[in-house]
Protein backbone atom coordinates (compact mmCIF):
# COMPACT_ATOMS: atom_id res chain seq x y z
CA UNK A 1 0.00 0.00 0.00
CA UNK A 2 2.64 2.33 -0.59
CA UNK A 3 1.07 3.26 -3.81
CA UNK A 4 -0.66 7.22 -3.00
CA UNK A 5 -4.14 6.44 -3.14
CA UNK A 6 -7.22 7.34 -5.88
CA UNK A 7 -9.50 8.60 -3.80
CA UNK A 8 -9.55 9.94 -0.17
CA UNK A 9 -12.53 11.25 2.02
CA UNK A 10 -11.15 12.24 5.25
CA UNK A 11 -13.63 13.49 8.40
CA UNK A 12 -16.68 13.58 6.48
CA UNK A 13 -19.48 14.39 8.61
CA UNK A 14 -23.32 15.27 7.18
CA UNK A 15 -26.33 15.32 8.87
CA UNK A 16 -29.91 15.51 7.65
CA UNK A 17 -31.72 17.65 10.31
CA UNK A 18 -31.13 15.54 13.40
CA UNK A 19 -30.01 12.23 11.54
CA UNK A 20 -26.19 12.03 11.38
CA UNK A 21 -25.83 10.43 7.71
CA UNK A 22 -22.26 10.37 7.58
CA UNK A 23 -19.84 10.60 11.08
CA UNK A 24 -16.01 11.18 10.99
CA UNK A 25 -16.00 9.01 7.78
CA UNK A 26 -12.48 8.31 6.23
CA UNK A 27 -12.27 6.34 3.33
CA UNK A 28 -9.12 5.68 0.81
CA UNK A 29 -9.55 3.76 -2.78
CA UNK A 30 -6.19 2.95 -4.68
CA UNK A 31 -5.71 2.59 -8.50
CA UNK A 32 -7.73 -0.23 -9.57
CA UNK A 33 -8.78 -1.21 -6.39
CA UNK A 34 -13.06 -2.32 -5.46
CA UNK A 35 -13.51 -1.21 -2.46
CA UNK A 36 -17.73 -2.30 -1.23
CA UNK A 37 -19.73 -0.21 1.27
CA UNK A 38 -22.25 -2.79 2.83
CA UNK A 39 -24.52 -2.14 5.71
CA UNK A 40 -28.66 -2.06 6.52
CA UNK A 41 -30.23 0.82 4.70
CA UNK A 42 -30.26 4.01 5.89
CA UNK A 43 -26.74 3.52 7.50
CA UNK A 44 -25.36 6.03 4.84
CA UNK A 45 -23.84 3.99 2.39
CA UNK A 46 -25.40 6.34 -0.71
CA UNK A 47 -25.01 9.53 1.00
CA UNK A 48 -21.06 8.26 1.30
CA UNK A 49 -21.18 7.63 -2.22
CA UNK A 50 -23.22 10.56 -3.07
CA UNK A 51 -20.55 12.65 -1.18
CA UNK A 52 -17.75 10.65 -2.67
CA UNK A 53 -18.73 11.31 -6.15
CA UNK A 54 -19.39 15.33 -5.56
CA UNK A 55 -22.60 15.07 -5.90
CA UNK A 56 -23.18 15.84 -2.59
CA UNK A 57 -21.67 17.95 -0.21
CA UNK A 58 -20.71 17.72 3.11
CA UNK A 59 -20.99 19.48 6.17
CA UNK A 60 -17.66 18.78 7.10
CA UNK A 61 -14.26 17.35 6.10
CA UNK A 62 -12.70 16.89 2.28
CA UNK A 63 -12.81 14.32 -0.66
CA UNK A 64 -9.33 14.29 -2.32
CA UNK A 65 -9.23 12.50 -5.67
CA UNK A 66 -5.76 12.62 -7.43
CA UNK A 67 -5.77 12.73 -11.40
CA UNK A 68 -3.78 10.94 -14.29
CA UNK A 69 -1.35 13.69 -14.25
CA UNK A 70 -0.84 13.20 -10.20
CA UNK A 71 -2.52 16.49 -9.06
CA UNK A 72 -4.53 16.11 -6.01
CA UNK A 73 -8.31 17.51 -5.98
CA UNK A 74 -10.70 18.81 -3.52
CA UNK A 75 -13.93 17.44 -5.09
CA UNK A 76 -15.93 19.83 -2.92
CA UNK A 77 -13.70 22.91 -3.46
CA UNK A 78 -13.43 22.05 -7.78
CA UNK A 79 -15.06 24.38 -10.27
CA UNK A 80 -18.53 22.98 -11.29
CA UNK A 81 -17.04 22.50 -14.98
CA UNK A 82 -14.07 20.90 -13.98
CA UNK A 83 -16.23 18.07 -11.84
CA UNK A 84 -18.41 17.72 -14.72
CA UNK A 85 -15.54 16.80 -17.09
CA UNK A 86 -14.44 14.49 -14.67
CA UNK A 87 -18.04 12.64 -14.61
CA UNK A 88 -18.04 12.03 -18.20
CA UNK A 89 -14.33 11.37 -18.45
CA UNK A 90 -12.13 10.35 -15.87
CA UNK A 91 -15.19 8.87 -13.57
CA UNK A 92 -18.44 7.03 -13.82
CA UNK A 93 -21.51 6.37 -12.26
CA UNK A 94 -23.78 3.20 -12.47
CA UNK A 95 -27.47 3.61 -10.58
CA UNK A 96 -29.46 1.37 -9.35
CA UNK A 97 -32.39 1.74 -11.68
CA UNK A 98 -30.51 2.06 -15.28
CA UNK A 99 -33.55 4.49 -16.27
CA UNK A 100 -31.39 7.26 -14.01
CA UNK A 101 -28.80 7.22 -16.88
CA UNK A 102 -29.81 6.08 -19.64
CA UNK A 103 -31.48 8.37 -22.57
CA UNK A 104 -34.82 6.16 -22.90
CA UNK A 105 -35.56 7.87 -26.13
CA UNK A 106 -32.29 7.71 -27.85
CA UNK A 107 -31.24 4.31 -29.41
CA UNK A 108 -28.36 1.72 -27.97
CA UNK A 109 -25.85 3.23 -29.97
CA UNK A 110 -26.64 6.89 -29.19
CA UNK A 111 -26.56 6.23 -25.53
CA UNK A 112 -23.16 4.19 -25.61
CA UNK A 113 -21.68 7.44 -27.64
CA UNK A 114 -22.77 10.01 -25.88
CA UNK A 115 -19.92 10.39 -23.97
CA UNK A 116 -17.46 9.95 -26.61
CA UNK A 117 -19.53 12.64 -28.58
CA UNK A 118 -19.52 14.51 -25.04
CA UNK A 119 -15.77 14.69 -25.09
CA UNK A 120 -15.50 16.18 -28.28
CA UNK A 121 -15.85 12.46 -30.84
CA UNK A 122 -16.92 14.27 -34.00
CA UNK A 123 -16.02 10.86 -36.11
CA UNK A 124 -19.94 9.30 -36.81
CA UNK A 125 -18.22 5.68 -37.67
CA UNK A 126 -15.37 5.69 -35.06
CA UNK A 127 -18.36 6.53 -32.35
CA UNK A 128 -20.29 3.64 -34.34
CA UNK A 129 -17.58 1.05 -33.83
CA UNK A 130 -16.72 2.32 -30.15
CA UNK A 131 -20.26 1.88 -29.70
CA UNK A 132 -20.59 -1.99 -31.38
CA UNK A 133 -17.72 -2.66 -29.64
CA UNK A 134 -18.86 -2.31 -26.27
CA UNK A 135 -21.96 -3.80 -26.46
CA UNK A 136 -20.27 -7.04 -27.76
CA UNK A 137 -18.22 -6.67 -24.45
CA UNK A 138 -21.50 -5.69 -22.13
CA UNK A 139 -22.61 -9.32 -24.20
CA UNK A 140 -25.72 -7.32 -25.94
CA UNK A 141 -26.35 -8.84 -29.87
CA UNK A 142 -24.72 -5.98 -32.39
CA UNK A 143 -27.79 -5.68 -34.11
CA UNK A 144 -29.96 -4.29 -31.17
CA UNK A 145 -27.69 -1.07 -31.59
CA UNK A 146 -30.24 0.84 -33.30
CA UNK A 147 -32.97 -0.24 -30.84
CA UNK A 148 -34.56 2.03 -28.02
CA UNK A 149 -33.49 1.13 -24.54
CA UNK A 150 -37.27 0.65 -23.88
CA UNK A 151 -37.21 -2.91 -25.73
CA UNK A 152 -34.53 -4.14 -23.25
CA UNK A 153 -34.84 -6.23 -19.77
CA UNK A 154 -33.65 -5.11 -17.17
CA UNK A 155 -30.76 -7.10 -17.27
CA UNK A 156 -29.88 -5.89 -20.82
CA UNK A 157 -30.45 -2.37 -19.43
CA UNK A 158 -28.41 -2.52 -16.99
CA UNK A 159 -25.28 -3.78 -19.11
CA UNK A 160 -26.36 -1.13 -21.76
CA UNK A 161 -25.71 1.32 -18.77
CA UNK A 162 -22.65 -0.39 -17.79
CA UNK A 163 -21.25 -0.32 -21.64
CA UNK A 164 -22.35 3.48 -21.63
CA UNK A 165 -20.15 4.55 -18.59
CA UNK A 166 -16.60 2.58 -19.38
CA UNK A 167 -16.61 3.76 -22.81
CA UNK A 168 -14.75 6.37 -22.01
CA UNK A 169 -12.34 4.09 -19.86
CA UNK A 170 -13.05 5.82 -16.71
CA UNK A 171 -9.90 5.05 -14.03
CA UNK A 172 -12.93 5.13 -11.01
CA UNK A 173 -16.66 3.85 -10.86
CA UNK A 174 -19.23 4.74 -8.77
CA UNK A 175 -21.89 1.53 -8.09
CA UNK A 176 -24.67 2.27 -6.72
CA UNK A 177 -26.69 -1.10 -6.05
CA UNK A 178 -25.79 -2.13 -9.76
CA UNK A 179 -27.52 -5.83 -9.53
CA UNK A 180 -30.38 -4.69 -7.24
CA UNK A 181 -33.68 -5.60 -8.78
CA UNK A 182 -32.76 -8.46 -10.94
CA UNK A 183 -33.22 -12.19 -10.65
CA UNK A 184 -30.18 -14.25 -9.23
CA UNK A 185 -29.37 -15.59 -12.84
CA UNK A 186 -29.15 -12.37 -14.33
CA UNK A 187 -27.39 -10.82 -11.63
CA UNK A 188 -25.07 -13.81 -11.60
CA UNK A 189 -24.06 -13.15 -15.29
CA UNK A 190 -23.96 -9.07 -14.27
CA UNK A 191 -21.32 -9.74 -11.75
CA UNK A 192 -19.56 -11.88 -13.69
CA UNK A 193 -19.14 -9.50 -16.50
CA UNK A 194 -18.37 -6.16 -13.99
CA UNK A 195 -15.35 -8.26 -12.31
CA UNK A 196 -14.17 -9.66 -15.55
CA UNK A 197 -14.40 -5.56 -16.98
CA UNK A 198 -13.04 -4.55 -13.93
CA UNK A 199 -10.38 -6.45 -13.92
CA UNK A 200 -9.21 -6.27 -17.54
CA UNK A 201 -9.92 -2.43 -17.38
CA UNK A 202 -8.16 -1.72 -13.68
CA UNK A 203 -11.22 0.26 -12.95
CA UNK A 204 -11.12 1.34 -8.85
CA UNK A 205 -14.72 0.59 -7.99
CA UNK A 206 -16.76 2.26 -4.80
CA UNK A 207 -19.35 -0.53 -4.75
CA UNK A 208 -22.60 -0.08 -2.38
CA UNK A 209 -24.56 -2.79 -1.54
CA UNK A 210 -26.75 -4.20 0.82
CA UNK A 211 -25.76 -7.62 -0.85
CA UNK A 212 -22.86 -9.14 1.60
CA UNK A 213 -22.61 -11.99 -1.01
CA UNK A 214 -22.15 -9.24 -3.92
CA UNK A 215 -19.48 -7.94 -1.59
CA UNK A 216 -17.20 -11.36 -1.59
CA UNK A 217 -17.54 -11.73 -5.02
CA UNK A 218 -16.35 -8.10 -6.40
CA UNK A 219 -14.57 -6.39 -3.49
CA UNK A 220 -11.07 -6.16 -2.47
CA UNK A 221 -11.95 -4.67 0.88
CA UNK A 222 -14.72 -3.92 2.44
CA UNK A 223 -16.43 -1.25 4.72
CA UNK A 224 -19.11 -1.85 7.36
CA UNK A 225 -21.11 0.97 7.72
CA UNK A 226 -23.99 1.55 10.58
CA UNK A 227 -25.53 5.16 11.47
CA UNK A 228 -23.39 6.82 8.91
CA UNK A 229 -20.46 5.32 11.24
CA UNK A 230 -17.65 2.70 9.47
CA UNK A 231 -17.44 0.26 12.06
CA UNK A 232 -15.19 -1.95 10.63
CA UNK A 233 -13.23 -2.13 7.37
CA UNK A 234 -10.66 -4.64 6.08
CA UNK A 235 -10.18 -7.43 3.49
CA UNK A 236 -13.23 -8.83 2.22
CA UNK A 237 -12.61 -12.27 3.44
CA UNK A 238 -11.17 -11.26 6.53
CA UNK A 239 -13.72 -9.23 7.33
CA UNK A 240 -16.62 -11.56 6.26
CA UNK A 241 -15.08 -14.83 7.67
CA UNK A 242 -13.58 -13.11 10.76
CA UNK A 243 -16.04 -10.20 12.02
CA UNK A 244 -15.34 -8.05 14.74
CA UNK A 245 -17.80 -5.55 15.29
CA UNK A 246 -21.22 -6.90 16.87
CA UNK A 247 -22.71 -5.26 14.19
CA UNK A 248 -20.65 -6.82 11.03
CA UNK A 249 -20.90 -10.32 13.03
CA UNK A 250 -24.89 -9.38 13.29
CA UNK A 251 -24.53 -8.71 9.30
CA UNK A 252 -22.63 -11.62 8.15
CA UNK A 253 -24.65 -14.13 10.72
CA UNK A 254 -28.00 -13.02 9.19
CA UNK A 255 -26.69 -14.36 5.37
CA UNK A 256 -27.83 -17.58 4.37
CA UNK A 257 -24.52 -18.95 2.56
CA UNK A 258 -22.42 -15.62 2.12
CA UNK B 1 -48.68 58.61 -35.59
CA UNK B 2 -50.57 60.74 -32.28
CA UNK B 3 -50.27 59.45 -29.14
CA UNK B 4 -47.73 56.83 -30.09
CA UNK B 5 -44.07 57.20 -29.25
CA UNK B 6 -41.93 56.76 -32.13
CA UNK B 7 -41.55 52.98 -33.62
CA UNK B 8 -44.57 52.23 -30.62
CA UNK B 9 -42.94 51.13 -27.85
CA UNK B 10 -41.98 54.05 -24.84
CA UNK B 11 -38.34 54.98 -24.14
CA UNK B 12 -37.94 53.01 -21.26
CA UNK B 13 -38.82 49.83 -22.88
CA UNK B 14 -36.49 50.74 -25.64
CA UNK B 15 -33.78 50.86 -23.06
CA UNK B 16 -33.93 47.65 -21.57
CA UNK B 17 -33.82 45.48 -25.03
CA UNK B 18 -31.21 47.94 -25.94
CA UNK B 19 -28.92 46.99 -22.61
CA UNK B 20 -30.31 43.19 -23.55
CA UNK B 21 -28.86 43.83 -27.07
CA UNK B 22 -25.18 45.22 -25.85
CA UNK B 23 -25.42 42.05 -23.28
CA UNK B 24 -25.90 39.52 -26.47
CA UNK B 25 -23.24 41.34 -28.25
CA UNK B 26 -20.72 41.11 -25.84
CA UNK B 27 -21.68 37.41 -25.55
CA UNK B 28 -21.89 35.96 -28.76
CA UNK B 29 -24.89 33.31 -29.40
CA UNK B 30 -25.83 33.44 -25.52
CA UNK B 31 -29.32 34.03 -24.74
CA UNK B 32 -30.42 37.00 -22.48
CA UNK B 33 -33.26 37.50 -21.26
CA UNK B 34 -35.63 40.53 -21.34
CA UNK B 35 -39.13 41.80 -20.64
CA UNK B 36 -40.63 40.88 -23.18
CA UNK B 37 -44.33 43.31 -24.07
CA UNK B 38 -47.59 42.65 -25.29
CA UNK B 39 -47.18 43.88 -28.81
CA UNK B 40 -50.29 44.55 -31.14
CA UNK B 41 -49.74 40.87 -33.39
CA UNK B 42 -49.93 37.67 -32.12
CA UNK B 43 -47.18 35.63 -30.89
CA UNK B 44 -45.54 33.87 -33.38
CA UNK B 45 -46.01 36.14 -36.00
CA UNK B 46 -42.73 38.47 -34.87
CA UNK B 47 -42.94 40.09 -31.69
CA UNK B 48 -39.63 39.35 -30.59
CA UNK B 49 -38.10 40.72 -34.52
CA UNK B 50 -40.68 43.52 -33.88
CA UNK B 51 -39.45 44.20 -30.17
CA UNK B 52 -35.45 44.13 -31.35
CA UNK B 53 -36.29 46.00 -34.76
CA UNK B 54 -37.77 48.79 -32.44
CA UNK B 55 -35.71 49.48 -29.99
CA UNK B 56 -32.94 50.30 -32.81
CA UNK B 57 -34.79 52.06 -35.75
CA UNK B 58 -33.77 55.68 -35.70
CA UNK B 59 -35.56 57.99 -37.70
CA UNK B 60 -32.95 57.66 -41.24
CA UNK B 61 -33.30 54.26 -41.21
CA UNK B 62 -34.86 52.32 -44.54
CA UNK B 63 -36.11 49.15 -43.02
CA UNK B 64 -36.99 46.37 -45.65
CA UNK B 65 -39.04 43.35 -44.10
CA UNK B 66 -39.19 39.84 -45.48
CA UNK B 67 -41.21 36.82 -44.55
CA UNK B 68 -40.10 33.01 -45.86
CA UNK B 69 -37.97 35.90 -48.08
CA UNK B 70 -40.76 37.42 -49.86
CA UNK B 71 -41.54 40.85 -49.19
CA UNK B 72 -45.23 40.49 -50.09
CA UNK B 73 -46.67 38.52 -48.07
CA UNK B 74 -48.74 38.69 -45.00
CA UNK B 75 -46.40 39.12 -42.05
CA UNK B 76 -43.88 41.19 -44.13
CA UNK B 77 -46.27 43.31 -45.59
CA UNK B 78 -48.19 44.25 -42.01
CA UNK B 79 -44.24 44.70 -40.13
CA UNK B 80 -43.38 47.33 -42.81
CA UNK B 81 -46.19 49.46 -42.55
CA UNK B 82 -46.27 49.00 -38.90
CA UNK B 83 -43.22 51.22 -38.40
CA UNK B 84 -44.42 52.92 -41.35
CA UNK B 85 -46.82 54.34 -39.36
CA UNK B 86 -45.50 54.34 -35.68
CA UNK B 87 -41.84 55.11 -36.39
CA UNK B 88 -42.41 57.13 -40.07
CA UNK B 89 -39.49 55.43 -41.61
CA UNK B 90 -38.83 55.02 -44.75
CA UNK B 91 -39.13 51.07 -46.09
CA UNK B 92 -38.01 49.33 -48.80
CA UNK B 93 -38.03 45.89 -50.82
CA UNK B 94 -34.40 46.11 -52.10
CA UNK B 95 -31.88 44.27 -49.80
CA UNK B 96 -29.24 46.93 -51.02
CA UNK B 97 -30.74 49.92 -49.83
CA UNK B 98 -31.75 48.54 -46.45
CA UNK B 99 -30.19 49.41 -43.24
CA UNK B 100 -32.70 47.21 -41.38
CA UNK B 101 -33.86 44.21 -42.26
CA UNK B 102 -36.47 42.31 -39.85
CA UNK B 103 -36.33 39.10 -41.23
CA UNK B 104 -38.95 35.41 -40.69
CA UNK B 105 -37.10 32.46 -42.11
CA UNK B 106 -34.81 33.38 -44.41
CA UNK B 107 -31.52 35.11 -45.13
CA UNK B 108 -31.82 37.41 -48.22
CA UNK B 109 -29.39 36.20 -50.95
CA UNK B 110 -27.57 39.41 -51.45
CA UNK B 111 -24.48 39.83 -49.15
CA UNK B 112 -24.97 42.33 -46.33
CA UNK B 113 -23.14 44.41 -45.75
CA UNK B 114 -21.28 46.24 -42.57
CA UNK B 115 -23.82 49.17 -42.23
CA UNK B 116 -27.11 47.29 -42.14
CA UNK B 117 -28.62 44.97 -39.14
CA UNK B 118 -30.57 41.91 -39.77
CA UNK B 119 -33.27 41.22 -37.19
CA UNK B 120 -34.72 37.68 -37.22
CA UNK B 121 -38.28 36.61 -35.65
CA UNK B 122 -37.37 33.71 -33.30
CA UNK B 123 -39.67 31.14 -32.33
CA UNK B 124 -37.97 28.82 -29.99
CA UNK B 125 -34.49 30.39 -28.81
CA UNK B 126 -33.09 27.30 -27.15
CA UNK B 127 -31.54 24.78 -29.14
CA UNK B 128 -31.72 22.08 -26.84
CA UNK B 129 -35.23 22.05 -25.70
CA UNK B 130 -36.52 19.03 -27.54
CA UNK B 131 -33.72 16.93 -26.08
CA UNK B 132 -33.75 17.87 -22.76
CA UNK B 133 -37.32 19.59 -21.29
CA UNK B 134 -36.11 21.27 -17.93
CA UNK B 135 -34.55 25.02 -19.02
CA UNK B 136 -32.44 24.89 -15.99
CA UNK B 137 -30.30 21.84 -17.04
CA UNK B 138 -30.38 23.69 -20.59
CA UNK B 139 -28.79 26.47 -19.05
CA UNK B 140 -26.19 24.40 -17.03
CA UNK B 141 -25.39 22.93 -19.99
CA UNK B 142 -25.05 26.13 -22.03
CA UNK B 143 -22.88 27.21 -18.92
CA UNK B 144 -20.79 24.13 -19.32
CA UNK B 145 -20.40 23.93 -22.65
CA UNK B 146 -21.91 20.63 -22.58
CA UNK B 147 -23.17 19.75 -26.06
CA UNK B 148 -22.81 16.26 -26.26
CA UNK B 149 -26.46 15.55 -26.31
CA UNK B 150 -26.80 17.67 -29.62
CA UNK B 151 -24.39 15.41 -31.41
CA UNK B 152 -26.26 12.71 -30.16
CA UNK B 153 -29.15 13.81 -31.91
CA UNK B 154 -27.24 13.94 -35.37
CA UNK B 155 -25.90 10.65 -34.48
CA UNK B 156 -29.63 9.53 -34.37
CA UNK B 157 -30.13 10.99 -37.60
CA UNK B 158 -27.55 9.65 -39.20
CA UNK B 159 -28.35 5.94 -37.76
CA UNK B 160 -31.82 6.18 -38.83
CA UNK B 161 -31.74 7.73 -41.64
CA UNK B 162 -28.80 7.38 -43.39
CA UNK B 163 -28.30 10.96 -43.00
CA UNK B 164 -28.62 14.44 -40.20
CA UNK B 165 -32.40 15.19 -41.44
CA UNK B 166 -32.56 18.22 -39.76
CA UNK B 167 -33.12 20.76 -42.98
CA UNK B 168 -34.24 24.05 -40.96
CA UNK B 169 -33.22 25.87 -37.61
CA UNK B 170 -30.17 23.94 -38.27
CA UNK B 171 -27.74 24.15 -35.01
CA UNK B 172 -24.71 26.02 -35.15
CA UNK B 173 -21.93 26.64 -32.35
CA UNK B 174 -21.26 30.46 -32.94
CA UNK B 175 -17.59 31.60 -31.30
CA UNK B 176 -16.78 28.30 -30.68
CA UNK B 177 -18.34 28.55 -27.78
CA UNK B 178 -22.52 28.80 -27.28
CA UNK B 179 -24.90 26.43 -29.04
CA UNK B 180 -27.30 28.50 -30.50
CA UNK B 181 -30.53 28.28 -32.85
CA UNK B 182 -30.46 29.90 -35.71
CA UNK B 183 -33.88 30.63 -35.69
CA UNK B 184 -36.05 28.36 -38.17
CA UNK B 185 -34.35 29.39 -41.51
CA UNK B 186 -33.54 26.46 -44.03
CA UNK B 187 -29.83 25.21 -43.36
CA UNK B 188 -29.29 26.79 -46.85
CA UNK B 189 -28.56 29.78 -45.58
CA UNK B 190 -26.45 28.92 -42.20
CA UNK B 191 -23.30 29.22 -44.03
CA UNK B 192 -24.26 32.66 -44.61
CA UNK B 193 -24.11 33.46 -41.15
CA UNK B 194 -20.30 32.56 -41.08
CA UNK B 195 -18.26 35.67 -40.66
CA UNK B 196 -20.84 37.92 -42.21
CA UNK B 197 -20.39 41.41 -41.65
CA UNK B 198 -23.63 42.65 -40.78
CA UNK B 199 -24.66 42.47 -37.37
CA UNK B 200 -27.02 39.72 -36.56
CA UNK B 201 -29.58 40.25 -34.00
CA UNK B 202 -32.48 37.54 -32.38
CA UNK B 203 -35.74 38.23 -30.98
CA UNK B 204 -37.99 35.67 -29.45
CA UNK B 205 -40.99 37.73 -28.17
CA UNK B 206 -43.08 34.31 -26.45
CA UNK B 207 -40.15 33.34 -24.79
CA UNK B 208 -38.45 36.62 -24.02
CA UNK B 209 -35.50 35.89 -25.29
CA UNK B 210 -32.50 38.33 -27.25
CA UNK B 211 -29.19 37.21 -28.82
CA UNK B 212 -26.67 37.87 -30.97
CA UNK B 213 -23.82 37.54 -33.69
CA UNK B 214 -21.86 40.21 -34.07
CA UNK B 215 -19.73 41.26 -37.57
CA UNK B 216 -17.10 38.69 -38.26
CA UNK B 217 -18.07 36.24 -35.89
CA UNK B 218 -17.12 32.16 -36.52
CA UNK B 219 -20.65 30.15 -36.76
CA UNK B 220 -20.24 26.85 -37.53
CA UNK B 221 -23.25 24.34 -38.17
CA UNK B 222 -22.61 21.09 -35.88
CA UNK B 223 -21.78 18.16 -38.02
CA UNK B 224 -19.28 15.07 -37.87
CA UNK B 225 -15.95 14.47 -39.46
CA UNK B 226 -17.37 11.71 -42.29
CA UNK B 227 -20.93 13.47 -42.34
CA UNK B 228 -20.43 17.39 -43.20
CA UNK B 229 -22.47 19.58 -42.92
CA UNK B 230 -24.21 20.21 -46.53
CA UNK B 231 -26.91 22.17 -47.53
CA UNK B 232 -29.88 20.77 -49.61
CA UNK B 233 -31.86 22.91 -52.05
CA UNK B 234 -34.17 21.87 -55.04
CA UNK B 235 -32.50 20.52 -58.13
CA UNK B 236 -33.84 22.80 -60.36
CA UNK B 237 -32.94 26.76 -61.29
CA UNK B 238 -35.60 29.46 -60.93
CA UNK B 239 -38.23 28.93 -63.39
CA UNK B 240 -38.78 33.11 -63.31
CA UNK B 241 -35.39 34.21 -63.81
CA UNK B 242 -33.04 30.98 -64.27
CA UNK B 243 -31.28 31.34 -60.71
CA UNK B 244 -29.37 27.75 -59.66
CA UNK B 245 -27.43 29.14 -56.71
CA UNK B 246 -30.72 30.98 -54.71
CA UNK B 247 -33.13 28.95 -52.42
CA UNK B 248 -36.37 28.03 -54.08
CA UNK B 249 -39.95 27.20 -53.34
CA UNK B 250 -41.92 24.67 -54.76
CA UNK B 251 -45.38 26.61 -55.71
CA UNK B 252 -48.24 23.95 -57.21
CA UNK B 253 -50.10 26.02 -60.09
CA UNK B 254 -52.49 23.89 -60.82
CA UNK B 255 -54.94 20.26 -60.09
CA UNK B 256 -52.43 18.48 -62.50
CA UNK B 257 -49.11 17.92 -61.12
CA UNK B 258 -47.83 21.35 -62.52
CA UNK B 259 -45.62 22.99 -60.32
CA UNK B 260 -42.66 25.67 -60.38
CA UNK B 261 -39.75 26.43 -58.56
CA UNK B 262 -38.78 30.00 -57.80
CA UNK B 263 -36.58 31.81 -55.95
CA UNK B 264 -37.87 32.28 -52.38
CA UNK B 265 -35.98 35.64 -52.02
CA UNK B 266 -38.54 37.85 -54.04
CA UNK B 267 -36.38 40.77 -54.35
CA UNK B 268 -33.13 38.78 -55.34
CA UNK B 269 -35.81 37.34 -57.99
CA UNK B 270 -36.53 40.71 -59.26
CA UNK B 271 -33.75 41.81 -59.59
CA UNK B 272 -32.28 39.58 -61.76
CA UNK B 273 -35.62 39.77 -64.07
CA UNK B 274 -34.92 43.53 -64.40
CA UNK B 275 -31.06 42.71 -65.34
CA UNK B 276 -32.59 40.40 -67.98
CA UNK B 277 -32.20 36.68 -66.77
CA UNK B 278 -35.09 34.83 -67.71
CA UNK B 279 -35.97 31.25 -66.51
CA UNK B 280 -38.17 27.97 -68.65
CA UNK B 281 -41.20 29.64 -67.24
CA UNK B 282 -40.72 33.67 -66.69
CA UNK B 283 -41.29 34.83 -70.67
CA UNK B 284 -44.29 36.84 -68.94
CA UNK B 285 -42.22 39.08 -66.80
CA UNK B 286 -39.70 39.17 -70.11
CA UNK B 287 -42.50 40.37 -72.17
CA UNK B 288 -43.73 43.57 -69.87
Amino acid sequence: MTEPTLLSGRGLNLTFGTIPALADVDVDLWPGEMLAIVGESGSGKTTLLNVLSGRLAPDSGTVWYRDPADRLHDVHAMPAPALRTLHRSDWGFVHQDPRQNLRMTVSAGGNVGERLMAQGARHYGDIRSAALDWLEQVEIDANRIDDLPRTFSGGMLQRLQIARTLVTHPRLVFMDEPTGGLDVSVQARLLDLIRSLVTRLRIAVVLVTHDIAVARLLAHRIAVMQRGRIVETGLTDQVLDDPRHPYTQLLVSSVLNA
Amino acid sequence: MKGYNFAYLDEQTKRMIRRGLLKAVAIPGHQVPFGSREMPLPYGWGTGGIQVTASILGANDVLKVIDQGADDTTNAVSIRRFFARTAGVATTTATAEATVIQTRHRIPEKQLREDQIIVYQVPQPEPLFRLESSRVETKRMHGLSDYGLMHVKLYEDISRFGQISISYDYPVMVNERYLMSPSPIPAFDNPKMDMMPALQLFGAGREKRIYAIPPWTRVKSLDFEDHPFRTINAPHPCGLCGATDSYLDEVVTDNHGGRLFVCSDTDHCAERRAAGHVGTDGFQEAAE
